[in-house]
């Protein structure tokens, strides 16, 4: 009996193939920009926790800078501070400093402005890099602020192309110095800045010939067990709060942030965008149950005679309720295939198109498909009903 | 033996002041292997007393007995079993389902029964082959005459091997040849097969065939 209803379902729907596919089209656009929205946003939030974590994990940033209002005139870090941190916290890895500036750097007849980062050698431990080629910092060229540089891949295709820099010397400003290594490359980073384009150089050089200055922009501190990096952060923070003496009523005028936090914010972010974007495009999935169960009552009262004979000729209700039924539901899920194929190929277009990994995710495409079949049935035992109760009289008198 | 039997069978239509009163007080017994014709004007009742013997209506008092059962006590679904044991229909309009096959309109009524794929296909080409039209079984109504569609019909109404075949004005959409060879048709089946016909018709000739005739005028019997 099911499969006689199932043939006929086919054949029906065999029958009036364009307005089949008008009908089910709302049934596809439906499953497949659910599937299309999540999928590619939950590519994007795996990209951006990647990312972040790309830039080191377990990592503290200590920052100028207050909560609120400007932090223009707050003061910056001193060498001593990065020493008090290295000192006096345990269970950290490293503390890396940081002191920046843009600059031109000059090689034969190839210029290119990038970012000249002074750091140590604990920038390697503490943000996860590599080194392609060449080695670290020597002591002695960090103790005396020696004219060393390490490139990022993008400054070195820039100036060297496929050349190899080891031991070359690149101008900036007034000096030149010489290349001793390229980093491994990084990529785009989550607020979309080449995270390659930079050059370092030894914080001491960066202090005396670059800046003129001995300020610290910011520090990054790696912690060594995840479970200890908010016992870090209140430790540094009160560390900073003694050396600078600020009396218990005023606000820090600096900021130890958790990466880990700010991967939670924007993966959060992410996260519940996602979901809003599922949810509108679930609205339109609705909207193509509604168009089911319309072109099931125009169906329903078109075939009102056939249904008279079914009735008629022995036919009982449950089998009309059937076939109508098993058509809505053979239409619904046709629309739901037709929308997974269709969101497979927009989710791998949409998310090469933003620059983010295709994650397929079988839940989302099943749960999808069936919420598309369960509209075929909810949509369509209207209209079956309508049908199984006809008065076989009356059907047959329909004309 | 009396097979079917209606006992002051009274049908109203409607309500309140629009009611129209279509059976007043039918009395009509049937016994096995008649072959009756219902005559009379449009309105007379004839037409209801069809409905409510095929088990398609209801009606408002008085009892209508098959094989001694009263009708008006069973639900739709027994209703339904009864209708489709014992009861076959044949319709003016035919009523073919237009586009399946001579063979998949007969088989029709036994997919509803549950009947096996292979017994089924084997009654209904018997079927087919008793009303002739064994060489036509996968033509589509739209390719047969108006005689070869009644034939279909009568196939299918004879398929579920009915102790009944009900007809309302089965010749009144075909030519008088035609027509013939119909009434001759459901004449054999009453004969050779014993199945009790009952015919709806306008036409004194087709009355003919019938073994009794039953006059109907404004709700009752005339004769």
């Amino acid at each position: 009996m099911f499969w006689n209803s199932f043939a006929l379902a086919v054949n029906a729907i065999k029958r009036n193939l364009l307005r089949s596919f008008l009908t089910v089209l709302g049934i596809i656009i439906g499953v497949a920009a659910v599937i299309t929205m999540v999928t590619v946003g939950r590519g994007a939030t795996q990209s951006v926790s990647d990312q972040i974590s790309a830039m080191g994990t377990n990592q503290l940033i200590v920052r100028p800078g207050q909560r609120r209002g400007s932090g223009a005139n707050t003061p910056k870090f001193k060498q001593k501070d990065v020493d008090l941190i290295k000192t006096q916290v345990t269970g950290i890895t490293g503390v890396a400093p940081y002191s920046t500036l843009s600059a031109t750097v000059i090689f034969q007849a190839k210029n290119y402005t990038t970012l000249i980062t002074g750091t140590t050698n604990d920038f390697f431990t503490v943000g996860n890099w590599v080194l392609q080629s060449g080695r670290q910092f020597y002591d002695n060229e960090l103790n005396s602020g020696k004219a060393s540089c390490i490139l990022g891949t993008t400054v070195k295709n820039k100036l060297f192309g496929k050349e190899n820099p080891q031991g070359q010397r690149i101008r900036v400003k007034q000096f030149t110095c010489e290349v001793i290594g390229v980093l491994e490359s990084k990529g785009q980073s989550t607020w979309g800045t080449d995270q390659d384009d930079k050059v370092l150089m030894p914080l001491k050089t960066v202090h005396r010939r670059l800046l003129g200055s001995l300020d610290i922009e910011r520090m990054a501190v790696k912690v060594a067990d995840s479970n200890k990096i908010s016992i870090a952060q209140t430790k540094i923070t009160e560390l900073i709060r003694q050396s600078r003496r600020l009396p218990d009523n005023m606000e820090n005028d600096f900021r130890v942030l958790d990466m880990r936090q700010i991967i939670q914010t924007l993966t959060g972010t992410t996260r519940v965008l996602t979901m809003l974007l599922g949810a509108v495009a679930a609205v339109s999935l609705l909207v193509g149950g509604i168009g089911i169960m319309n072109i099931m009552l125009v169906s329903v009262t078109e075939r009102t005679k056939e249904i008279g004979i079914r009735l008629a000729i022995g036919a009982l209700e449950k089998h009309v309720l059937m076939q109508f039924l098993i058509e809505a539901v053979v239409l619904s899920s046709i629309g739901g295939v037709l929308g997974l194929i269709l969101a497979a190929g927009l989710s791998i277009f949409g998310a090469s198109l933003m620059g983010v990994p295709f994650i397929f995710d079988l839940q989302i495409n099943i749960l999808a498909f069936l919420f598309a079949a369960s509209i075929g049935i909810l949509f369509g035992f209207v209209p079956a009903r309508r049908a199984a109760r006809l008065n076989p009289i009356d059907a047959l008198r329909h004309e | 033996m009396t097979l079917i039997q209606f006992k002051n069978v009274t049908k109203t239509y409607g309500s309140g002041d629009s009611t129209f009163r279509a059976l007043k007080g039918l009395n009509l017994a049937i016994e096995d292997g008649e072959f009756l014709a219902l005559m009379g004007p449009s309105g007379s009742g004839k037409s209801t007393t069809m409905n409510i013997a095929a088990c398609l209506d209801t009606l408002t008092s008085g009892s209508y007995l098959f094989q001694n059962v009263p009708v008006e006590n069973l639900n739709t679904y027994q209703r339904t079993l009864l209708r489709r044991n014992f009861l076959g229909f044949i319709f003016q309009g035919f009523n073919l389902l237009p586009r399946s096959s001579a063979l998949e309109n007969v088989e029709l009524p036994l997919i509803y029964r549950g009947d096996k794929v292979l017994e089924r296909r084997s009654a209904a080409n018997a079927a087919l082959e008793k009303v002739g039209l064994s060489n036509w079984r996968n033509h589509t109504p739209s390719e047969l005459s108006g005689g070869q569609q009644q034939r279909v019909a009568i196939a299918r109404a004879i398929v579920t091997k009915p102790k009944i075949l009900l007809a309302d004005e089965p010749t009144g959409n075909l030519d008088s040849q035609t027509s013939e060879e119909i009434m001759s048709l459901l004449t054999s089946l009453n004969r050779d097969l014993g199945i009790t016909v009952i015919m709806v018709t306008h036409e004194p000739q087709m009355a003919e065939y019938a073994s009794r005739v039953v006059h109907f005028l404004d709700g009752q019997i005339t004769n």
